[in-house]
């Protein structure tokens, strides 16, 4: 369900911006904006929809009008056309009241540069929200050191802002905005300013806190790899305007035209691909078949191995072309032979983490399920194959869809 | 040749309008000021001087150090052996009343300012104005209006001392980090809230530079003030310099200098110690 409806929202500055717009609407480029009305257009007609529950990124370098476009949607700057839906009802008709009123119990905001208040202490600056809305004091600090408990500050109440560190004073300002339970959180930046190993640990601390609170998030970022690593949707913005809107993976792998091209083309691609997308079509046996039938295959096929399942694709383990020509002679069955330690791994696992599995077993890496079924297999090259950028989407996925019928 | 433009020709014309018709609104002023200026010479004259230094240096040594309590008991302690007592205890009154009355209408008007660029441009270019006329100037429309006494003094003194207070309140919301007001605007804040939870708080160190200021301003007043027969030490040192009474003058304007020292310290340091335990607690 959408909980943010945003449609054709645009913000201009400069003389004349409602004149501008029109232009705008009428095909006036931002340069010839900019040249002949000195008019800037910040954001440029964007719309989209974010849908309860998720992650979702606004990605772009600065000057792209990502965060003008995330404080339109709490009004901190009026939009000049468009509108901003907030559970379908219209945030820019709404007046000064309503729009209070949505501030304190809908939409929380946490601040690039944390914007912690200095004269009160950490509770106090948690407590803000509810203090405005004259919550009872006892109530609001019990609220307020719950959220302190979440980001993991319990015992940090007396203290004052500037006693803390960066990634600290960040965990203040996320408490603060989760101690009034909103339903959308917008973090502008929020994790820029601080170093790239605190910015790791509290990207984890948010998938972990959104995994129990179901918050919607709207996360703005200039760093990709972050948008990557948090994001359930990106939409990537360029002067004002949403060029590209999808999974993390979609915007790797499709991008959209060639500004987002060579936007990702730098990332490094063993850190957003996982198992599945690197993982192809097993080739299995059944365990009462004989070790002939199995070299017959793996000769017909042109592999060296065979993954053993049984009834229910359950992987039992792996024989080797060695092992079975061995049998064949020796007059053994598949049991006799099959290497039950077989390395394996989760789908969702990301590739970086794969290298060193892969390289210290002459087998290929099983991928299976929770369940331990056998979806894929991923053999070295593929993972190499994937760094280089051939991987197909579609191609990936017929291919679960394969392991998953066989 | 450019025919002389009667500008004092019009002025004069404005005071004697003024003076004719709203009479009765500068008696209304001129009653209640006279009301807070002897309400606060009679507490001041109430406790025996020696109960008075012992108080001033209670409250000097709230606001934080024992230097300071010990400075003022002494000093003020000279200004009562020096025979100066009654008249430091009226103009004490005076300057607290302007100060009072400039704090009262200085600080909005410099959040007006701070908020509303359109005002600020009005108001800056009074307030040069208003700090480079000079005074003497203003005192005699001030009698005009209020006749001889304390009340065209405080008048003077607020015209002369307010500025720093506008100023430096203005200086001091305008410097309060924009993201600050981002936040208290996002959680829901009302405009009031805005204000008082947060913008004041942060600027308060500025608005009190600016009130220490107009303090000290409306006590330089204090001479000036005593030439409209405005009761008090000042009209000690005018006397002491029109009868060339070099040593009384001198005597008079120690006092003075006492006095500009006590208030300029404890204006400074009243409000800071709060901040200061605030520290000392979360420690």
């Amino acid at each position: 369900m959408a909980i943010l409806e945003l449609k054709q929202v645009s913000k201009l500055f400069g003389p004349h911006a409602e004149q501008g717009l029109k232009l705008l609407k009428e095909g006036w480029t931002k340069e010839k904006l900019a040249k002949e009305k000195h008019i800037t257009v910040g954001v440029n007609q964007v719309s989209f929809d974010i849908q309860q529950g998720e992650i979702f990124v606004i990605m772009g370098l600065s000057g792209s009008g990502k965060s003008t476009l995330v404080r339109m949607l709490n009004r901190l700057i009026e939009p000049n056309g468009g509108q901003i839906l907030v559970h379908g009802k219209d945030l820019l008709k709404m007046n000064k009241e309503q729009l209070r009123h949505v501030r304190r119990k809908t939409i929380s905001m946490v601040f690039q540069k944390f914007a912690l208040f200095p004269h009160r202490t950490v509770i106090e600056n948690v407590e803000y929200g509810l203090e405005i809305q004259k919550v009872d004091k006892r109530e609001r600090s019990k609220k307020a050191a719950e959220a302190l408990e979440l980001v993991g500050l319990k015992g940090w109440e007396n203290k004052m802002p500037d006693e803390l560190s960066g990634g600290m004073q960040q965990r203040v300002g996320l408490a603060r905005a989760l101690a009034n339970d909103p339903e959308v959180l917008l973090m502008d930046e929020a994790f820029s300013a601080l170093d790239p190993l605190i910015r790791r640990d509290m990207q984890d601390e948010l998938l972990d806190l959104q995994e129990k609170m179901k918050k919607t998030i709207v996360f703005i970022t200039h760093d990709l790899d972050e948008a990557l690593r948090i994001g359930d949707r990106i939409a990537l913005m360029r002067d004002g305007a949403v060029v590209q809107i999808g999974t993390p993976e979609e915007i790797m792998i499709h991008p959209a035209n060639g500004y987002v091209e060579r936007f990702v083309e730098d990332v490094d691609l063993s850190k957003v691909l996982t198992a599945s997308h690197v993982m192809r079509r097993p080739e299995t046996i059944a365990l009462d078949r004989g070790p002939r039938v199995a070299l017959e295959l793996m000769r017909e096929i042109g592999i060296s191995n065979l993954f053993v399942i049984d009834r229910s694709k359950k992987l039992l383990g792996v024989i080797t072309a060695e092992d079975a020509s061995a049998a064949a002679k020796n007059q053994q069955t598949l049991n006799d032979i099959l290497i039950t330690d077989v390395p394996y791994v989760a789908p969702d696992r990301m590739i970086h983490e794969l290298f060193e599995m892969s390289s210290s077993s002459k087998l290929p890496l099983a991928v299976v399920d929770d369940q331990h079924r056998l979806l894929g297999v991923i053999v070295r090259g593929a993972l190499l194959g994937a760094l280089a950028g051939g991987i197909e989407l579609e191609g990936r996925e017929e291919h679960a869809a394969e392991a998953a019928t066989l | 040749m450019l025919p002389k433009l009667p500008l004092s020709d019009w002025i004069q014309h404005i005071v004697d309008w003024m003076s004719a018709h709203l009479g009765g609104l500068f008696t209304g002023i001129s009653t209640v000021i006279e009301g807070i200026v002897d309400f606060f010479a009679n507490i001041f004259l109430l406790p025996h001087p020696f109960l008075f230094i012992v108080i001033l240096g209670a409250i000097a040594y709230y606001a934080g150090r024992l230097p300071l309590a010990l400075f003022s008991m002494f000093g003020f302690l000279l200004i009562y052996d020096l025979g100066y007592w009654t008249q430091t205890m009226n103009s004490l009154a005076l300057v607290i009343t302007s100060g009072i009355i400039s704090i009262v209408l200085g600080i909005p008007i410099g959040i007006w300012c701070a908020y509303r660029k359109s005002v600020s441009r009005i108001v800056v270019p009074l307030l040069d104005f208003m700090q480079t006329m000079p005074a003497f100037v203003y005192l005699l429309p001030a009698v005009t209006f209020f006749s001889l006494g304390v009340v065209p003094g405080v008048i003077s003194s607020v015209i002369f001392a307010i500025p720093p207070t506008i100023r430096l309140t203005r200086l001091g919301i305008m410097q309060v980090s924009g993201e600050l007001v981002e936040a208290a605007e996002a959680f829901g804040s009302t405009p009031a809230q805005k204000l008082f939870k947060v913008q004041l708080p942060l600027s308060l160190p500025t608005v009190m530079a600016g009130v220490n200021q107009t303090i000290m301003l409306s006590l330089s007043m204090v001479v000036i003030a005593s030439m409209i027969g405005a009761q008090g030490i000042g009209s000690e040192v005018y006397r002491a310099v029109t009868q060339l009474q070099i040593g009384k003058g001198f005597e008079a304007g120690i006092v003075v200098v006492i006095l500009a020292i006590v208030l300029d310290r404890l204006s400074q340091n009243l409000i800071k110690p709060k901040a200061g335990r605030n520290r000392r607690r979360a420690a």
